[in-house]
């Protein structure tokens, strides 16, 4: 049996749709009153544009799951690169984005394709909020990496 | 006892800057600088999000984010001089991303460890993305300073030129001061640009009072919102 608390956490970012808001560490809390529920999430950036689809997506999957959801949002404790999950880095880096290294430890990131430690930033920001740009100088490819914050 | 003008000067800061920063959208040197002065205008833009929401509440008259914004004439915005300074050059952009950041994160720290808990949230959040527009401006301030002649001589106007505004923006938390000036003087000095002598020093955005380019910059924010008003996607 699925619970709504596994619904809800399948529900991917739709800028990085191959984590869940699970995987990233979005996902703060469900909580079940009859057919009511509360979901808490965080924003990974104070502006980060994907919110409002997350919030309308939570919504959608909790209701697919015979619940009405209201979704809450808490900035404390704000949001760290630190809380993606071991499962959601492995899925970064499957899907050619370098998964942030510790926020402490400013090393760059291994290039996603080859593996190589070899690699250099182009831009220190990229595509989204979230990410910046970087090249590997073994195999030269461009990849994106998702910045220590 | 936060209030509701101390929240909505914050607010005003971020929403006034994001606003000069996501006009260089596709007027940029280069196309990755367009992708990151996107990224920090929407940081900032966050930020003035969640300022203008919580001022709204502690106003209690029932404004939230968008009637804040969209619905204030240029009198009623508590924004610094700062932020509004149009960008003659992409120097002038960086000389002022530079000043304001280094100070936002001294501010954004201090808040996070303050009282109010829903400002202290906000803050948390911000500090972080702060020390990415320092660090993009510390940069550019450097890269342009002690570059080329050309690059120097106007890196140093836009320097020269916005130094004066500075002081409104420090002057809200004076016990800052010192630290942020370590900041500033670290970067100039790297980039061997010289800080200007305090001299002039224009006030005013605090209490309404604010420079021509301001209504320019509201008429273009707002003309949507007017034209159509409670109007959604």
């Amino acid at each position: 049996m699925t619970t709504l608390r596994d619904a809800v956490a399948g529900v991917e970012d739709p800028e990085l749709r191959v984590v869940t808001i699970e995987d990233l560490g979005i996902l703060r809390d469900v909580t079940v009153d009859g057919d009511r529920a509360t979901v808490t999430i965080t924003p990974t950036y104070s502006g980060c544009p994907a919110m409002d689809v997350i919030r309308a997506d939570i919504a959608a999957a909790a209701r697919r799951a015979g619940y009405e959801a209201e979704v809450r949002t808490v900035l404390s404790p704000a949001w760290s690169t630190d809380r993606i999950t071991e499962s959601g880095r492995a899925k970064l880096a499957a899907a050619g984005i370098a998964p942030p290294g510790p926020v402490l430890l400013a090393i760059s990131p291994r290039c996603p394709h080859c593996g190589s430690p070899d690699t250099q930033q182009l831009s220190r920001f990229g595509s989204t909020a979230c990410k910046s740009l970087w090249r590997c100088r073994a195999c030269a490819e461009p990849f994106d990496a998702v910045k220590p914050l | 006892m936060t209030t509701f003008d101390q929240v909505l000067g914050l607010g005003d800061d971020a929403l006034v800057a994001a606003q000069r920063l996501a006009q260089w959208c596709a007027r940029a040197p280069e196309l990755e600088e367009d992708v990151a002065l996107a990224n920090i205008a929407l940081d900032q833009l966050g930020v003035a999000r969640l300022l203008l929401t919580y001022a709204g509440e502690l106003e209690g008259a029932g404004r939230d984010e968008d009637a804040l914004a969209y619905l204030r004439t240029d009198r009623e915005f508590r924004n610094v001089l700062l932020v509004e300074l149009p960008d003659r050059d992409y120097a002038v952009l960086m000389a002022k991303l530079l000043f304001l950041s280094a100070f936002q994160r001294l501010r954004y720290e201090s808040l996070a460890a303050g009282d109010d808990e829903r400002l202290a949230g906000i803050a948390a959040k911000a500090v972080k993305e702060s020390a990415y527009h320092l660090d993009h401006s510390a940069l550019w301030t450097v890269r342009l300073g002690d570059g080329t002649e050309l690059s120097h001589a106007r890196m140093q106007d836009a320097v020269d030129e916005v130094w004066p505004y500075t002081h409104e923006l420090v002057a809200e938390a004076p016990s800052l001061r010192p630290a942020w000036l370590s900041t500033v003087d670290d970067v100039l000095t790297g980039a061997t640009l010289t800080r200007p002598a305090d001299a002039w020093q224009p006030g005013g955005g605090r209490d309404g009072r604010h420079t021509e380019a301001l209504s320019y910059l509201l008429a273009e924010m707002q003309v949507l919102h007017r034209a159509h008003p409670g109007a959604r996607w």
